[in-house]
């Protein structure tokens, strides 16, 4: 087979720009396949696990480049990796003519003395070092690495404690101070509503939800998905609580985290009691319920809507469907043309938190709702949170590159299991600039797939976005729709609609109020 | 006022170590912002590179 490697020396880039790169080499001609990758010790792994090493790229060192191209004939093997080293050259030709740019972060400072934050997203292996040098000159840490040991996590926050400053993350996909986003953040309005996230893009769909219904929020601070495990025991939730409690700025508060380690429960549940003022809780799986004032409510949309209608004065419950007689015809439409589903839904998520919400919803309506990737041909539902530390080793985040999720979108129009897929897309900065293409591209080929097959393939999505962000939420939903993708306006009502195209019996719980 | 609330006062300045998009990002939105150059310190080796700033530290 003709794979051809090349290491080039001395030449880091980061994942976005390797993804972009990968990409550009695809598209020459005769390509199959193309990676990029830095020589790092999980890279090393990865291509020994995938047959890719050979001895040029073992010598490879953390800071040297290895290109892999997969094309039909070496000698399109070689045009590639030419092409690549070439477009590289350029970049950074084009890098030496702009200014010359700090090398380390007290040169960044002394260009900088005002900075006030430190925005960190190398490779997990090196993100202590580089945050704790940060905590240590005085600036607050957005800290986007994953791939960060627990142990780490506590060291840091332990030091940003004692420095009194923040440190959002690791593994903090979004936050917003003072207006502004930081990571993958949606062009949402300020205003009066803080929000304290253990999830990144549970804070991006809480704060998009928000906008909907007229609200901003004053600040958005992440703490990193494990901020409630026993280990960490909310460090950073419990400093980030009492910084919203006393700004002026914000008058009601959301947290969103997956359930709090029962260890950390009751104090958790002692500060919210002491903040002065108005709070609903969204921790993903733990029961609704009303402790004093504060609301604890089962999911992201319903957090949202629960305090904007508290800040109202108006009632709020929670309903299955926003618009249950929108959903029955449509659930009418499907069904008359004839559908011949496969038993299972198959969750394809970019958002972990938003994964973790439907296999929340599915679990009491299907039944058990695995997670992860099953071996091959294994019966039942089950969501992949594609976003995991595991799939993106050696690659970007599937909000950033769609090819981890766009290659199993093909494989389920194969699957006689699968019936349904669920798909989230995430819009906003930082992410891809059109991803309802990518999406379109494969399910179109995976339904036509099952077609040939005599099955139908129904694919359900729910979009976090505004109108306002750069990809433009109307024209994604649009787009979606236009391509035969059935939207729903939120994660758990796609959920629920999924399971209802399994189990028309549901009709009668879920469809109640039509 | 408390460090912490002083952040949630003041306009963001961020100093960006990794991803250039986020950098190019924050710029766009009027942010002052300015990049690393960073590569992975100590030849690539993290106990090495700890050791380093360490002795930086002290």
């Amino acid at each position: 087979m003709p794979i051809h490697t090349q290491v080039i020396q001395s030449s880091y880039q980061d994942s976005v720009v390797l993804m972009r790169l990968a990409g550009e080499v695809r598209a020459l001609p005769g390509v199959r396949e193309a990676a990029c990758f830095m020589g790092t010790p999980a890279n090393h792994v990865l291509l020994e696990q995938t047959g890719l090493a050979s001895a040029g790229s073992r010598a490879a060192r953390p800071e040297d480049l290895i290109l892999v191209v997969d094309a039909a004939t070496g000698a399109e093997a070689e045009a590639a990796l030419a092409a690549a080293r070439e477009r590289l050259a350029r970049r950074q030709e084009a890098a030496r003519a702009a200014d010359v740019r700090p090398r380390t972060l007290d040169s960044a400072l002394r260009r900088l003395p005002g900075a006030n934050l430190a925005a960190i997203s190398v490779p997990g292996a090196y993100a202590k070092l580089e945050a704790l040098r940060a905590l240590r000159r005085g600036l607050h840490v957005f800290l986007f690495s994953d791939n960060v040991p627990l142990e780490d996590e506590i060291v840091l926050k332990d030091e940003a404690l004692r420095c009194r400053r923040l440190c959002m993350g690791p593994d903090c996909g979004t936050a917003y101070l003072n207006g502004t986003g930081l990571g993958f953040s949606n062009v949402v309005p300020r205003g009066r509503i803080g929000v304290v996230a253990a999830s990144g893009t549970g804070l991006q769909a809480v704060a998009c939800r928000l906008a909907a219904l007229g609200e901003g929020i004053s600040h958005g601070i992440g703490v990193g998905g494990r901020d409630l495990s026993a280990e960490v025991a909310g460090r950073m939730t419990h400093f980030a609580l009492g910084a919203l409690a006393t700004d002026s700025a914000t008058e009601a508060i959301i947290l969103i985290s997956k359930p709090p380690h029962p260890e950390v429960l009751p104090g958790l549940e002692a500060a919210l009691a002491r903040l002065p003022k108005p709070l609903v809780v969204c921790c993903l799986g733990a029961p609704p319920r009303l402790l004093g004032r504060v609301r604890w409510v089962e999911t992201l949309d319903g957090a949202a809507e629960a305090l904007a209608a508290g800040l109202r004065g108006a009632d709020w419950s929670p309903q299955p469907f926003r618009d249950p007689e929108a959903v029955a015809i449509r659930l009418g439409r499907l069904r008359s043309a004839g559908l011949c589903l496969g038993p299972d839904v198959l969750g394809l998520y970019a958002g972990g938190t938003l994964a973790h919400e439907a296999r929340l919803v599915l679990d009491p309506l299907l039944g058990p709702v695995a997670h992860g990737d099953p071996c091959p041909g294994t019966p039942g539902h089950r969501i992949l949170d594609l976003g995991e530390d595991r799939y993106t080793v050696g690659r970007p985040h599937p909000m950033l590159d769609p090819l981890i999720r766009t290659e199993r979108i093909l494989q389920a129009g194969h699957s006689a299991r699968v019936g349904v897929l669920l798909l989230d897309l995430v819009l906003g900065r930082g992410t891809h600039p059109d991803p309802a293409e990518p999406v379109l591209r494969a399910w179109g080929q995976g339904r036509a797939a099952a077609k040939a097959d005599g099955r139908s393939l129904v694919a359900v999505a729910s979009v976090v976005g505004t109108p306002g962000d750069p990809q433009d939420l109307n024209r994604q939903v649009a787009q979606l729709a236009q391509g035969g993708i059935e939207v729903l306006p939120s994660n758990a009502e796609a959920a629920r609609f999924a399971a209802l195209l399994i189990r028309p019996d549901l009709e009668r719980s879920l469809l109640a109020g039509g | 006022m408390t460090d912490e609330r002083r952040l949630l006062d003041e306009p963001l300045c961020v100093i960006n170590i990794g991803l250039e998009l986020f950098a190019q990002d924050l710029e766009a939105a009027g942010v002052e912002v300015v990049q690393v150059d960073w590569r992975p310190p100590a030849g690539g080796n993290p106990r090495m590179a700890a050791l380093l700033a360490e002795l930086e530290d002290d």
